[in-house]
């Protein structure tokens, strides 16, 4: 009995001290500082209180999980604990910083992240008052696991709801203004920063009730149904999702448009990337290559400041698309015998050379060197020229369209197969008759399609193209999409990219921490969930009518089966 | 007939000679095993037929048909297939994609077909699946089809193994080590599996074994190789009497004694 306490004690100081450093890092990198002033409801909490305060009780909440004594009192105290020992790693700061300059090492070490981590009541108050409201903070997080599930999710859902809100208040407001009458239901939630408290009651309150009553309703598992319903259930939901998408823009306004129009360039290069990387398994770090080919093509043909060629955008784009899958193809061929490391190292090279060859003083008369190519032309449809984010952002869409629908089709078909044969084991694949010349070259240039695409609208968005545009980050960010969203998952790269390319764009704030919460993205997402967001789901196939089937000549297995 | 030919093959890893000038014929229908100690050169020379290797001097004819230097994808297509010592499955891949990549020889339908989802290809696809059921229920695996290949157990992906190779419809099977890691009991399912193959399939197999008890009742000709170097070859009755095979797998002295002992018996 002595070991099991010792050791559930264990896990309590374990919880609370990760949780601390992850207090102190944020408060050291500066998030909760940047965030102190952003209200999530006026004059109470601030985004910056949520984030020193929610890794104490998350952390109280994951150690009290792992308890296995049923006992409530047991279960409130590992987690109370537990968020004191957050709450005393967190007091170091402002007690060390008492002592010693931080600021000559850590920027953000300022009297005002301490006057926030101690409440504003100084030295020995603030500290004890910390110290309490972590203890309180590590109850309330155990406590959570005393409620019964659908409470749980319940409140949850509600907090997430009514932080994301307040956060995003200044959209949320600009946005509304546009829905006339509309507007005036919800503008009274907010406050000048943030919530008003009466808002974030009634948010609290409605997707509280919300959550509880869904998670009470019995759905039949969609696979439990019969095909034609789910093929009818499928229909609803596309069409649905189509008519969204399509009055998205009309709702959202401009500067919404203008970040979906970020997403969706990075959707297209994502499906394309998500056939190289995540169906074929060749890592490709250079793909940004591509996307400045079809770029600079574009450029090259339309724009009337080279005077090359006086193209419009729709007869360019098919050379742009070539032009970038034949690219594919010369990158393919070198690297056909490469595998893993090596590969990714090469098309890295790849990826470098062109933007170079962009940037580079003996192609400037054609790439315009470091001024890159200014004055692409836009795209016309009939009298209307495509010009602004919303235009573009309908154009983005049918391209994605078109290149989701491709990769959807693909990726079940007989070379999909092979893909994922030539992922598994390549050797093995090649001795099933599968030629990975081709099989490979197939999968570099369809990859190479999308983003070339892809490119020829980011050219037209700009109406320019800067060798600076084409950075190795390109590539980063869009392998990150697909490892975020789910390697070989469709939907997955919408997902991925929607969380990693929009939020920064929504939280100006954060594009400062960008890579930072890539990183530590990227590593809770390899430790907790590794399939990613929205995973592929394996097809089935229905092998339950085999009753139907004509048999072989032999109808008994010639093998008695010993597992059965 | 002879299906396989190799005429002097060799293959060398820098200064090892690991096949010295294999001389090799398997007749048409034959059940043919190659055995020998480990390190003889067996695997070696499985992976020289199916080009995975190229040897350094000799020929490998298929039919009359020379393939030597042919890459493995060509020569499968040819009709010759394999199974692996250690299973080399498609592990993240459902039992049915296994078979389905296996007929990759036979299916036609390329990226257009894909997307586009013509009547040919969508045929082809519905034909391809059901014969992959079918054989399926050949080796004794039906309604585990759409389970991972990974989740199956040992013995099952052995013999899923075995219907991928035969779902590229070949003329040639080649089996390495087939029963290893077996029990008594699913090791005379194998044998009498790999029978009905030649059998009732009309395929024509050559196989790696280092169960004695599995060689000897199953083989029609049995090779046997040494460091590279081709020892013996003969009916089953005629290698348990060679004195060099025994020489090789016991040692020298041992073998003395046992011809004697064998000799007298």
């Amino acid at each position: 009995m002595s070991t099991n306490t010792s050791a559930l004690w264990k896990q309590a100081i374990r919880a609370g001290l990760i949780g601390g450093a992850i207090v102190m890092l944020l408060a050291l990198v500066g998030v909760i500082g940047t965030f102190k002033d952003r209200d999530i409801i006026s004059g109470w909490i601030s985004m910056g209180h949520v984030l020193f305060l929610a890794p104490m009780l998350l952390f109280a909440y994951n150690a009290a999980r792992h308890v296995e004594s049923p006992s409530k009192a047991g279960i409130l105290l590992v987690g109370a604990i537990s968020g004191l020992m957050s709450a005393l790693v967190t007091a170091i700061l402002p007690l060390f910083g008492q002592v010693v300059n931080l600021r000559a090492m850590f920027a953000n070490a300022s009297p005002d992240l301490y006057k926030m981590l101690t409440f504003g009541q100084g030295i020995p108050l603030g500290v004890i008052i910390l110290l309490l409201v972590g203890f309180v903070m590590g109850g309330l997080g155990a406590s959570l696991l005393l409620l019964p599930i659908r409470l749980r999710k319940a409140l949850s859902q509600a907090v997430v709801w009514v932080i994301l809100a307040g956060l995003l208040r200044e959209l949320i407001v600009v946005v509304i203004s546009r829905w006339g009458i509309v507007a005036y239901l919800i503008r009274w939630m907010f406050a000048q920063n943030g919530l008003a408290p009466v808002g974030a009651i009634a948010i609290f309150v409605i997707i509280g009730a919300l959550t509880f009553w869904q998670s009470g309703r019995k759905r039949p598992a969609p696979r439990d149904l019969p095909p034609q319903q789910k093929q009818k259930r499928t229909l609803v939901t596309l069409g649905g999702a189509g008519i969204i998408l399509i009055i998205l823009p009309l709702v959202l306004g401009v500067y919404f448009s203008e970040i979906l129009d970020t997403v969706g360039l990075y959707i297209l290069m994502g499906l394309g990337l998500n056939i190289v990387v995540g169906f074929a398994g060749l890592l490709d770090l250079g793909y940004v290559a591509f996307f400045a080919i079809g770029a600079y093509t574009v450029g090259i043909l339309t724009s009337p400041e080279l005077g090359l060629f006086h193209l419009t955008y729709w007869q360019a784009l098919p050379f742009a698309v070539v032009v970038a899958v034949l690219a594919g193809v010369v990158l393919g061929l070198p690297v056909l015998k490469m595998r893993g490391d090596y590969l990714a190292i090469v098309t890295l090279g790849f990826g470098e050379i062109i933007r170079i060859l962009a940037l580079s003083d003996w192609l400037k008369p054609w790439l315009g060197g470091s001024q890159g190519i200014q004055q692409i032309a836009h795209p016309w449809i009939g009298s209307l020229e495509i010009r602004n984010q919303t235009q573009l952002y309908y154009l983005i869409l049918v391209a994605i369209a078109i290149a989701g629908f491709i990769a959807w089709r693909l990726k079940d078909s007989h070379l999909g197969r092979s893909w994922m044969a030539v992922r598994e084991d390549e050797d093995v694949a090649q001795a099933m008759g599968i030629n990975l010349v081709t099989t490979k070259l197939l999968a570099f240039a369809s990859g190479a399609f999308f983003a070339g695409l892809s490119g020829t609208i980011f050219a037209t968005k700009l109406t320019a193209a800067y060798p600076h545009s084409f950075s190795l980050f390109v590539s980063i960010n869009a392998l990150c999409l697909i490892i975020i969203g789910g390697m070989g998952s469709i939907p997955g790269v919408v997902v991925g990219s929607l969380v990693l390319m929009g939020s920064p764009e929504l939280l100006r704030e954060f594009a400062e921490y960008r890579y930072l919460v890539y990183g530590a993205l990227l590593v809770v997402m390899m430790l907790m969930k590794p399939e990613g967001l929205w995973p592929e789901a394996r097809r089935r196939l229905e092998l339950h009518e085999e009753n139907e089937l004509v048999p072989l000549e032999e109808p008994q297995p010639v093998l008695n089966d010993p597992g059965q | 007939m002879a299906v396989l030919v190799s005429n002097k093959v060799t293959k060398r890893f820098g200064g090892l000679e690991a096949l010295a000038k294999i001389d090799l014929e398997v007749k048409e229908h034959a059940i043919h095993s190659i055995i020998g100690p480990n390190g003889a050169g067996k695997t070696t020379f499985f992976n020289c037929v199916t080009g995975f290797y190229t040897s350094e001097e000799g020929e490998i004819f298929l039919e009359k048909r020379n393939i030597t230097g042919l890459s493995p994808d060509r020569v499968t297509r040819l009709g010759i297939s394999r199974t692996y010592q250690n299973i080399r499955l498609f592990k993240n891949m459902t039992v049915v994609e296994n078979i389905l990549v296996g007929m990759h020889p036979h299916l036609k339908s390329g990226l257009i077909g894909g997307i586009l989802h013509d009547p040919r290809t969508m045929r082809e696809e519905v034909d391809a699946v059901e014969e992959a059921k079918r054989l399926l229920q050949f080796v004794g695996l039906k309604g585990k089809g759409d389970l991972m290949a990974k989740n199956l157990p040992y013995g099952q992906q052995r013999r899923l193994e075995i219907a991928r190779a035969l779902a590229s419809k070949p003329k040639l099977l080649l089996l390495d080590e087939p029963t290893a890691g077996m029990n008594p009991s699913e090791t005379q399912e194998m044998v009498h599996f790999i029978r009905q193959l030649r059998d009732e399939l009309g395929i024509t197999i050559l196989l790696i074994e280092h169960q004695m008890r599995v060689v000897m009742s199953i083989s029609e000709l049995i090779t046997v190789l040494d460091f590279g170097q081709k020892i013996a070859e003969g009916n089953p009755a005629e290698i348990q009497k060679n004195t060099r095979v025994i020489e090789a797998y016991l040692g020298r002295g041992a073998a003395s004694g046992l011809g004697q002992a064998a000799a007298t018996a």
